[in-house]
């Protein structure tokens, strides 16, 4: 083969501009590259909207440890707090401190750090916005690696919150010295990743913790992009400039993992989807609420617009949840939906009308799925209109019980417990909830205190029972997450949706 | 003299432009639907808590009361605190502005050199398959959004062909140190030109789509008046005198076929910098259109007032520039 002058040239001129520019690496992975879906705009884990942000919770666990730390499958562990509980007589609880664990900058942590940060959570001037939980302790003391506080109000799911948002361990000496804006300048927390560089709205770059306490993780270096496009972040993996993504649709996923290079994941994540029903209009007659309960098929729906990606529920409780009762069913029944219509004089020739609510692009297909569930309403005899609102429109009504008689939802509920779906969803007082009978008010009041955790859960299994009895809501679905990854990348994933770094190992 | 008249007058009208947008921004997002306090409500949270809430971001006061404080802050400098990333919005949008500012211009110079490269081809071969050629390409480029070059850009030279970073404005290996917010000036000052180089090839995609489409409007102007000035007796005369057709259009035909096509790039160059919105967004580019997504998603009334209220400052300081410098490059208007 012969080269000419001019190969030679533009062989020279490629190889220059290759160079500048960076081509991404094909060799082994030494730094691993996340393209993550949402941006952190906030480093302190406990304080303001961030910290009550499911989706951000990924970064926080990379850099801060919970007080008690949720495994993958959703099982709580023993970390910062190795062993915690009541007094006999629930008036006192206590935790006890690992010992050995330093901070990001070499420091101790000690018990002081984790009464200090459980001080200043139950403190409303600090903006914590779970204070309400955490307010109903008060008095914490440290007596060696033992904390103990007293119970001003019983709360038999502190612990739970302790595994959830904002029960992080933050650094008191630390903290004191550089302040709110020294410590979002320069963030240090004891978990499995230092923050090195942050790169607000672009990207932040951690190094591994070679002294955490759960064994250092094994990428050293750990860069993770704020790619915020669905679209984009398909094309980061696809090209190789990241190594990991996750909430790409899912007809990208099936194809890019096909891919040489590429793998996927999919694994359920403790997010739902549901259809509120507000009990206002015709939603107050139940024959309508059990006709579009019944209507629905949902297995159908996640196999025809989820490409399978799913898991149909029937309770605000997903399998994994604690008090998930697979007893209680609401089966597709549309010849049954058809006969409650008619028992209260509705029917094709005169169908219910209302109104349903829905995001367009906020949840994977959730403009589709509401389309979908439209057109079975509609062979049973019910005729719905779209509506379709923003997220925010939705917080605003939901918040001043303003939902149109139907309104689709997504809910995550990471800790797994009752009272953070069916609680907070379906309980009259909660902002959160549309829902004002008082049957299901009475049935839920006792169990906010239940000390007998048996007792408890029982009686949340009966309320669901209840709520599914008289369609006061409808569940749809839990989501399955799809996470992309290149080849040399095991990802582990974590039930809650976070997608977590420490849990990445080389393939 | 009529100069500085007009330039105060123009000053006067900014003004009062810039009062407009701040009442239509102020009281528009507070119609739309979406309030910011029910998007951070935790699950328990009680009557009190929203109402401390309010009471805490000022929602609790009427609207006017709400204007007029806002108002009074902003003649201050003070535009508030960001409710989702709680810092000041001034340094906020400050901080974005020249990741935006050094986008739009390097945009910009993409647009005027395609631009002017297709308007002097098409001079060039006029009345020719070349000029078709260009005619249909600047048609093509104009008949597709930017986004949608954005995308296409992505899929060429992302994916196909990965030879252009397609996220980022700096990537994170990048070790150099910037002291301020102007990356690629900054770096040029201090003489690091890997490092320019470097931002350049960050930036070229995001850059590329945004100035594809004005380049066509660019090439199609500028064409038009080279080719009306082609025909001019003083254009023939230095014809005649034997200079060649290349220096014909370039020395004697285009400095008076660009004034119109200065004052278009005036005017496009703010929607070159409205287009950033979702340019930044598909780049994960961070700039200022990037943050008022978020901002917008996030109901975060400060900073959308800010992001607006500095989006407007700058289009109304470039429109009269581009005003001003008309006068100065236009003879006719210089001695009026």
């Amino acid at each position: 083969m012969t080269l000419s002058r001019r190969t030679l040239l533009k062989s020279t001129a490629a190889a220059t501009v290759f160079s500048t520019i960076g081509l991404p690496s094909l060799a082994a992975i030494d730094e691993l590259v996340i393209a993550y879906n949402v941006t952190l705009p906030s480093w302190d884990p406990t304080v303001g909207p961030s910290a009550v942000n499911p989706t951000l919770q990924g970064y926080y666990l990379s850099v801060f440890d919970l007080f008690i730390p949720q495994n993958p499958d959703l099982s709580f562990g023993s970390g910062i707090v190795t062993d915690y509980g009541w007094t006999d007589d629930n008036t006192k609880i206590f935790l006890d401190v690992r010992d050995g664990v330093t901070w990001h900058n070499g420091d101790p942590l000690t018990a002081e750090d984790v009464a200090w940060s459980l001080q200043r959570a139950a403190n409303p001037d600090t903006g914590n916005p779970i204070q309400f939980i955490w307010g109903k302790i008060s008095n914490i003391t440290v007596d060696g690696s033992r904390v103990t506080a007293d119970v001003v109000e019983f709360e038999p799911t502190i612990f739970k919150w302790m595994s959830f948002l904002t029960g992080y361990v933050m650094p008191k000496k630390y903290y004191e010295e550089v302040g709110a804006e020294g410590f979002e300048a320069a963030p240090i927390g004891s978990g499995p990743y230092k923050v090195e560089r942050f790169e607000r709205n672009a990207f932040v770059r951690l190094v591994a913790n070679e002294d955490y306490w759960g064994g250092a993780p094994d990428f050293k270096t750990v860069t993770i992009k704020f790619v915020t496009d669905a679209a984009s972040r398909v094309a980061e993996v696809e090209s190789g400039n990241s190594h990991v993504t996750l909430e790409v649709p899912y007809e990208e996923y099936d194809r890019l993992r096909e891919q040489s290079g590429i793998e996927g994941t999919a694994s359920p994540i403790s997010d739902i989807g549901m259809i509120f029903l507000n009990d206002i209009e015709i939603m107050q007659d139940p024959n309508v609420r059990k006709a579009a309960a019944h209507a629905i098929d949902k297995q159908l729906i996640i196999d025809r617009l989820l490409s399978g990606y799913g898991i149909a529920i029937d309770t605000l409780q997903t399998p994994d949840y604690i008090a998930f009762d697979p007893s209680i069913e609401v089966p597709y029944d549309p010849e049954l939906a058809k006969s409650l219509l008619a028992e209260s004089g509705y029917g094709p020739d005169n169908p219910a009308r209302f109104t349903i609510q829905t995001t367009r692009g906020f949840k994977p297909k959730d403009y589709e799925m509401i389309q979908a569930v439209v057109g079975l309403w509609r062979r049973v005899g019910i005729e719905a209109e779209i509506e379709v609102y923003e997220i925010a429109k939705h917080f605003e009504l939901r918040a001043a019980d303003q939902l149109a008689p139907a309104a689709f939802y997504n809910w995550g509920n990471s800790v797994g417990d009752p009272t953070t779906s069916t609680g907070f969803a379906m309980f009259g007082p909660s902002p959160h909830s549309v829902w004002d009978g008082e049957d299901t008010f009475n049935k839920i009041l006792p169990l906010w205190g239940e000390a007998d955790e048996a007792k408890r859960i029982a009686g949340w299994k009966d309320v669901d029972r209840s709520i599914a009895e008289n369609a006061e809501v409808i569940p749809l679905l839990q989501y399955v997450q799809p996470i992309l990854h290149a080849s040399g990348v095991r990802v582990t994933p974590h039930r809650s949706g976070a997608l977590l770094p420490h849990l990445m190992t080389r393939a | 003299m009529i100069f500085l008249r007009a330039l105060l007058t123009r000053l006067l009208t900014m003004a009062i432009t810039l009062f407009g947008v701040a009442v239509v921004v102020f009281f528009l997002i507070r119609v739309v639907p979406g309030n910011p306090i029910a998007m951070m409500l935790p699950p328990g949270a009680t009557e009190e808590d929203i109402a401390r809430l309010q009471a805490l971001y000022g929602f609790d006061k009427s609207l006017l009361q709400q204007f007029l404080i806002w108002s009074g802050d902003v003649l201050r400098g003070d535009f508030g605190t960001s409710i989702s990333l709680r810092q000041p919005v001034s340094e906020l949008v400050l901080g974005r502005l020249p990741a935006t500012l050094e986008l739009s211009l390097f945009a910009l110079l993409i647009a005027i050199a395609l631009g002017g490269l297709m308007a002097f081809l098409g001079t060039l071969y006029r009345h020719s398959a070349a000029e078709a050629a260009v005619d249909v390409t600047t048609g093509t480029a104009l008949s597709v959004p930017d986004f949608l070059w954005a995308l296409v850009l992505i899929l060429l030279f992302g994916v196909l062909w990965p030879v252009f970073s397609i996220s980022g404005r700096v990537s994170p290996s990048q070790a150099f140190e910037f002291t301020t917010d102007f990356y690629i000036i900054e770096a040029f000052l201090r003489l690091r030109f890997d490092v320019v180089a470097h931002l350049l090839s960050r930036s070229f995609m995001p850059a590329l789509a945004l100035a594809i489409p004005l380049a066509a409007i660019i090439a199609q102007l500028l064409k038009q008046s080279l080719k009306e000035t082609m025909h001019l007796d003083y254009v023939t005369l230095a014809r005649t005198k034997g200079y060649s057709e290349t220096w014909v259009i370039l020395r004697e035909a285009l400095p008076n076929a660009v004034l119109p096509t200065l004052t278009l790039i005036g005017v496009q160059f703010t929607f070159l910098i409205g287009g950033t919105v979702i340019i930044e967004r598909l780049f994960s580019y961070e700039g200022l259109g990037n943050m008022a997504i978020d901002a917008v998603i996030n109901r975060d009334l400060p900073l959308i007032q800010g992001i607006v209220i500095l989006f407007a400052a700058l289009f109304t300081v470039i429109n009269l520039v581009v005003d001003m410098l008309y006068v100065v490059l236009n003879p006719k208007l210089r001695h009026a």
